[in-house]
């Protein structure tokens, strides 16, 4: 019978079904992160329960370190030493991989993973984060979950999971020059709702993700929980095989041959249905930015402020909340609101590809007088490449801080941050009220529209300021 | 774990939509590597009036004195989007929330709320406004009554019946942890992971 590529997963994966509708789901992979991986590990010791298959768990520091120079276990997040440590001690004690503070591999989570080739098609991977969507990029079934759940996906290899309905986005015909990924799924979350995908797992498809390389499509599968999906989910393709060929954790000679050949069946066959499908044109898409409190307060940047969503008075009510905190005014353009941030991170879009496509933006030109602008690599060793490529300079040059890899300033655990009220652009994934710092209002865009807007010091359309572009 | 049948309590509305993990516990609020200690900064950034602050803001909900011992809240869809942190589960829990009724969860973190004995109740949109609107009148009186095992909520004399996976159900009634219930098939899981090794070798 025709299957969706994620029935292919979900079938390869499948212990037991039980009467009661929850599925037994195999586990191939385990990341954990200090952030929440602490708590998992302290409570499994704590009941004295055993990890079964150590090999196969990988955990990194990323969450609350510092992305100073020099850093060190002690942090600017007050007790965030407490988390360090006691990650260090679990995964050491558990015999788990670490990819430690000062390892050249650390990075977020979900850049390391697929940069290491820990991710493969046809793998299931689970993190207490809920940004473990990205890793669907590669034909991987990989979702987030909570900390208990980790504790029995680490003791027994497998989760009890109800399985989720499915759904394709087929993003169809040519993006325009200047238009991104990120813009992809902002103007889907934007169009269709922050509940858009609400129990559904959700494959991208179509010639325009298809012409995507793999690191943009990490964005798009990225911001899938945003949409509320189950994950988000690409048919691995030879761009994939490409991708990881030669990383560490990728398989080798023989193993590498039998596996490329099963990752080739990934594929929703032609006669597949899916629960729910739509359709997103690309040809008219324009860059992106959000304007409220929810990723489905996104617009044009070429727009206004648009009005409630719904005729009902809640729909109203929402949209004064949102515009309240957000300090903007129904009807007012996006563009030329003035900012006093700019950041360019996090796992959404602090690949190499992104820093790449910022710094074609940054060259040869300053950041606006009075915004502060940050870049902070999505791994160590994205920063190393952009340095080999001469990008820490583009950045220096223009007024950016460079900083070492962490998921820093997405997102506020009580150290550092932009402070109130402040207006910042940023290329994270989550606009919600104080994410970024106490009252911080945060503007969602990508790279590009980042880094003109950080030159403009205002929002601004990042098309005219790419290369050719007729600023 | 705490087993969930009747429950009776004051209900608190919070009637917005996509209330997220991020507001419902804010990461600075989350200090400690440790599942409790974390009720006080429940809703921190509307419950109190500065950031990390305990000022109290009386016009929140939780903070009214009509609405004092609530162990029910009522709010809108899409409750519990955004980050994964079981923290949001655990504060709410150690405030003394025992079920939330919304139109909608995000879907991790219902599966927390099963997984620590806390009920995430969907009805749709016009009973949750209902209930609230009879609520308001004087919350310490009208209390809604939640069965479980008979998959209704009566308020002001109307019984809604509401859906619930058995799996979600069976754990919550009986109070069960799913890491042993799981154990119990241990030889299944051991057959699939040698039959997997052996048809996918790579992966190990
Ligand atoms: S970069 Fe931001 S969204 Fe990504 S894992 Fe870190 S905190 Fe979460």
């Amino acid at each position: 019978m025709a299957a969706t590529l994620f029935e292919k997963l979900w079938r390869e994966h499948l212990v037991e079904s039980s009467a009661d509708g929850e599925d037994l789901i195999y586990i191939d992979r385990i990341f954990l992160h200090e952030r929440t991986g602490s708590i998992a590990l302290s409570s499994l010791q704590a009941d004295g329960r055993k990890v079964f298959c150590p090999e196969h768990v990988f955990c990194v520091m990323d969450h609350i370190v510092d992305t100073y120079p020099d850093r060190t276990d002690d942090t600017t997040m007050p007790s965030g030493r407490d988390f360090i440590v006691a990650t260090r001690k679990g995964a050491t004690e558990a015999g788990l991989t670490l990819f430690d503070l000062d390892d050249p591999r650390q990075g977020i989570v979900h850049v390391v993973s697929p940069e290491q080739g820990i991710v493969q098609p046809g793998l299931t991977l689970v993190c207490p984060d809920s940004h473990t969507c990205t890793q669907g990029a590669l034909g991987a079934l990989a979702w987030g979950i909570g900390s208990s759940e980790a504790e029995h996906a680490l003791v027994t290899k497998t989760l009890r999971v109800k399985r989720p309905g499915t759904m394709r986005v087929r993003f169809e015909g040519e993006l325009a020059p200047g238009v991104t990924a990120k813009d992809m799924i902002l103007h889907l979350i934007g169009r269709y709702g922050a509940a858009g995908a609400a129990g559904c797992a959700l494959e991208f498809a179509g010639s325009a993700v298809e012409a995507l390389d793999i690191e943009a499509r990490m964005t798009l599968c990225n911001m899938a929980v945003e949409f509320s999906a189950f994950t988000g989910l690409i048919a691995p393709d030879s761009k994939t095989i490409d991708y990881l060929r030669g990383r560490p954790y990728a398989p080798v000679g023989e193993q590498w041959a039998l596996a490329e050949a099963h990752w080739r069946t990934l594929v929703s066959d032609p006669d597949a249905i899916f629960d729910r499908e739509l359709v997103v044109d690309c040809g008219e898409l324009e860059p992106q930015v959000t304007w409220g409190t929810s990723p489905q307060h996104a617009a044009a940047v070429t727009a206004r402020v648009p009005g409630p969503r719904g005729d009902s008075a809640a729909d109203r009510l929402e949209l004064e909340r949102a515009l309240a905190y957000i300090g903007l005014a129904e009807g007012a353009a996006l563009q030329g609101t003035a900012i006093d941030c700019a950041f360019i991170g996090s796992c959404t879009n602090a690949r190499i590809s992104d820093l790449r496509l910022a710094a074609d933006v940054l060259r040869g030109n300053k950041v606006s007088a009075g915004v502060r602008a940050i870049c902070v690599p999505g791994s160590m060793q994205v920063k190393a490449q952009a340095e080999a490529e001469g990008l820490d300079k583009v950045f220096t040059d223009a007024g950016f801080e460079w900083r070492s890899s962490g998921c820093s300033m997405c997102f506020y655990a009580g150290g550092e941050h932009f402070g109130e009220r402040q207006r910042v652009i940023s290329t994270t994934n989550r606009n919600f009220e104080s994410r970024q710092g106490p009252q911080t209002r945060t503007h969602l865009a990508s790279p590009a529209t980042v880094a003109a807007s950080a030159i403009a010091g205002a929002i601004v359309d990042p098309r005219d300021y790419l290369p050719g572009g007729n600023r | 774990m705490e087993k969930f049948e009747q429950h009776r309590g004051v209900a608190a509305p919070i009637l917005r939509p996509n209330v997220d993990t991020d507001a419902i516990i804010p990461s600075r609020e989350m200090k400690r590597v440790s599942k409790l200690g974390l009720g006080d900064g429940l809703f921190a950034g509307w419950r109190y009036r500065e950031i990390g602050g305990r000022d109290v803001n009386p016009d929140f909900v939780l903070n009214k004195p009509e609405y004092a011992g609530a162990s029910i809240l009522l709010s809108g869809p899409n409750f519990g989007c955004g980050s994964s942190r079981e923290h949001a589960v655990w504060a709410l829990k150690e405030f003394g929330i025992r079920a939330v009724i919304a139109p909608g969860f995000g879907a991790i973190f219902a599966n927390n709320c099963i997984r620590n004995g806390l009920l995430p109740l969907v009805l749709d949109e016009e009973a949750v406004a209902a209930i609230a609107a009879w609520v308001e009148q004087a919350p310490q009186d009208r209390q809604p009554l939640i069965d479980l095992p008979a998959q209704v909520v009566e308020a002001d004399g109307v019984r809604y019946s509401f859906e619930i996976d058995a799996g979600d159900k069976r754990m919550l009634v009986e109070g069960l942890d799913a890491i042993a219930l799981t154990q119990t098939h241990w030889s299944v899981i051991e057959q699939f992971h040698a039959a997997r090794k052996e048809r996918y070798p790579w992966v190990y």
